[in-house]
């Protein structure tokens, strides 16, 4: 929505405003003159100039300088404290759009059956998809779980100990069914780039749509992920499955979770014989449009960060899973329920720490490669402001600039 | 979008439309504003209970950095549709001058009492200034702000 800037003079309120007589004009010192007859009252703060492209290419260094503070004149007036409009007008168009909130926009596809003959042929696709495709990929994912725990039970059990044969089959295994889980819903993935090698002091990142992200990569490479532990049947397939792969379990609501999954971490690269590691630095499922910040822990681990980027094609069917509003279970159904799953994978060339780099910069310059190559846009918030508030502290900074440029025009 | 029935018809519109007309004396909100501010409320009222508690406007990050996040929460918390559209009105630029200044009015005289007093200002300061700021520079400030331009509405 657009808005334009206006302003106006204090002589037209002035015809509108009635004193109240219980307040006396007092002598002002000069510390603080007001120009009481050249006063303006500017509402140019009020109408914003809010246009979806500032929106898309929010910067966090621009949202948090002297933007609501006008250019300063030499004194201090009276509009500079009363007229709150631009505090105002970026609450306000914070309510009516913001960049966060686009991230997590589940975006329907337009209805293309609303014509007397399309309609016929809409619920012919439905009458097929959900008495043909469907019950055919319940039955292929059903005869794939059991094969695969035919398979993997007595490899898992019977095989003990750290035996090198053991853990190659059942990285074989989980491969198949990824394979399996991917042919459910007529997954038609292509691959691009050189397929990842297993080499000890690597990483791989990925930006995160939905859990079906590490299914699809894990179906060319056996990689080890670290996830956030989930309950009932995901977390039973985490426990006994992924475990023998190597993953790495986090819980985002515990604080000292991290240092704990920060050690873990290293102790994995430094393993020669793990799994490669998968990590999505987003911390979140975002849809696919949008990329949140990447969380630091993944770029200061001290090896070679090997970047992927992955992209869906909506064209028939949005595979971004909204966690606050579908279970995954729903997800997979309604993944199972549609002609396919259409997406691109590329594999990016591994980036290294640069001299003088932050971690902090590193992790933005992947995120870059990741969002130029996915035509994905950039956001600076925090994924993880789906589940807690901002920090005060970025509050703090806006009242601090507003202090210091009404105290420093105050000594004027 | 949520469960709340997430379609509006002609009649709603127009009903809106006259609420906020009614409210500041002009025709602020085009019908095309209005449909495009009904998606953004299903979008924010996640519960669909047909208003926008408080913890739903705060899961907006932007509006919670906000230093008057605080204050205009008390101004939004729990609006229903019409309200919503009434009260975001005032920012559009067709809003009539008149209309913005109530809306400034309201913010400093969040208590409703029809008049904005000097512990007004100091707490509006204190919200924008936080702790950079101490208490006798606030006071220096807005002490000679003699009401001469707040009035009563």
């Amino acid at each position: 929505m657009r808005l334009i800037k206006e302003n106006l003079t204090l002589s037209s309120l002035s015809l509108s405003c009635s004193h109240d007589s219980r307040f006396h004009p007092r002598p002002l010192p000069r510390s603080v003159a007001l120009a009481l007859p050249r006063a303006r009252l500017t509402m140019a703060g009020l109408g914003a100039s809010i246009t979806e492209a500032d929106l898309d290419h929010p910067n966090i260094e621009e949202y948090l300088t002297a933007e609501s503070i006008k250019e300063a004149p030499k004194r201090l007036h009276l509009r500079d404290l009363i007229d709150i409009s631009p505090t105002l007008k970026e609450a306000a168009g914070a309510i009516v759009d913001d960049s966060f909130t686009r991230c997590f926009k589940s975006n329907f596809p337009e209805p293309w059956n609303w014509n007397i003959y399309l309609f016929p042929s809409w619920c012919l696709g439905v009458v097929i998809r959900y008495g043909i495709l469907f019950p055919l990929r319940v039955v292929i994912l059903a005869l794939g779980w059991i094969v695969f725990f035919a398979a993997f039970l007595p490899v898992h059990f019977l095989l003990a100990g750290h035996n090198k044969w053991k853990r190659k089959v059942e990285r074989k295994l989980v491969e198949m069914m990824c394979g399996v889980f991917v042919a459910s819903w007529t997954g038609v993935v292509k691959y691009h780039g050189p397929r990842p090698s297993m080499r000890p002091q690597q990483v791989f990142v990925a930006n995160h749509t939905s859990m079906i992200d590490f299914i699809i990569l894990e179906q060319m490479t056996p990689f080890a992920v670290i996830m956030q532990k989930h309950p009932g049947w995901v977390g039973f397939i985490q426990k006994t499955i992924l475990e023998s792969l190597g993953c790495i379990w986090f819980n985002r609501t515990e604080a000292k979770d991290r240092e704990v999954v920060a050690r873990k971490l290293r102790e994995h690269t430094q393993g020669a014989d793990n799994n490669p590691l998968l990590i999505f630095p987003e911390g979140t499922c975002v849809n696919n449009q949008y990329t949140v910040m990447f969380k630091k822990g993944a770029f200061e681990l001290g090896c070679a960060v090997c970047p992927i980027a992955i992209k869906y094609n909506k064209i028939f069917v949005d595979a971004f899973w909204n966690s606050k509003k579908q279970s995954f279970t729903m997800h997979l159904v309604r993944l199972m329920t549609s002609w396919a799953v259409v997406c691109d994978v590329w594999y990016l060339e591994p980036q290294y720490l640069r001299r003088g780099e932050t971690p902090i910069e590193f992790a933005e310059r992947v995120r870059d490669m990741i969002a130029a190559r996915a035509g994905l846009k950039k956001v600076p918030w925090d994924g993880y402001l789906k589940y807690f508030r901002p920090s005060p502290k970025l509050t703090e900074k806006k009242q601090q600039i507003f202090a210091e440029s009404v105290l420093e025009r105050l000594d004027k | 979008m949520g469960n709340a029935s997430s379609m509006l018809t002609q009649y709603d519109i127009e009903e809106v439309q006259e609420h906020c007309n009614y409210l500041c004396e002009s025709s602020a909100v085009s019908q095309q504003e209005i449909v495009a501010l009904y998606e953004r409320f299903c979008q924010l009222d996640r519960s669909a209970n047909g208003f926008i508690s408080a913890d739903e406007f705060l899961s907006i990050p932007e509006f919670s950095l906000n230093p008057l996040s605080q204050r205009l929460l008390k101004m939004v918390d729990g609006l229903n549709f019409t309200d919503f559209v009434a009260f975001l009105s005032a920012f559009s630029p067709k809003a009539s001058i008149q209309h913005k200044i109530e809306s400034i009015f309201r913010v400093h005289d969040i208590d409703g009492k029809g008049r904005v007093t000097l512990k007004d200002l100091l707490e509006v300061l204190r919200d924008l200034t936080g702790s950079f700021m101490s208490e006798e520079q606030r006071k220096v400030l807005c002490t000679p702000c003699s009401f001469n331009f707040f009035c009563h509405f």
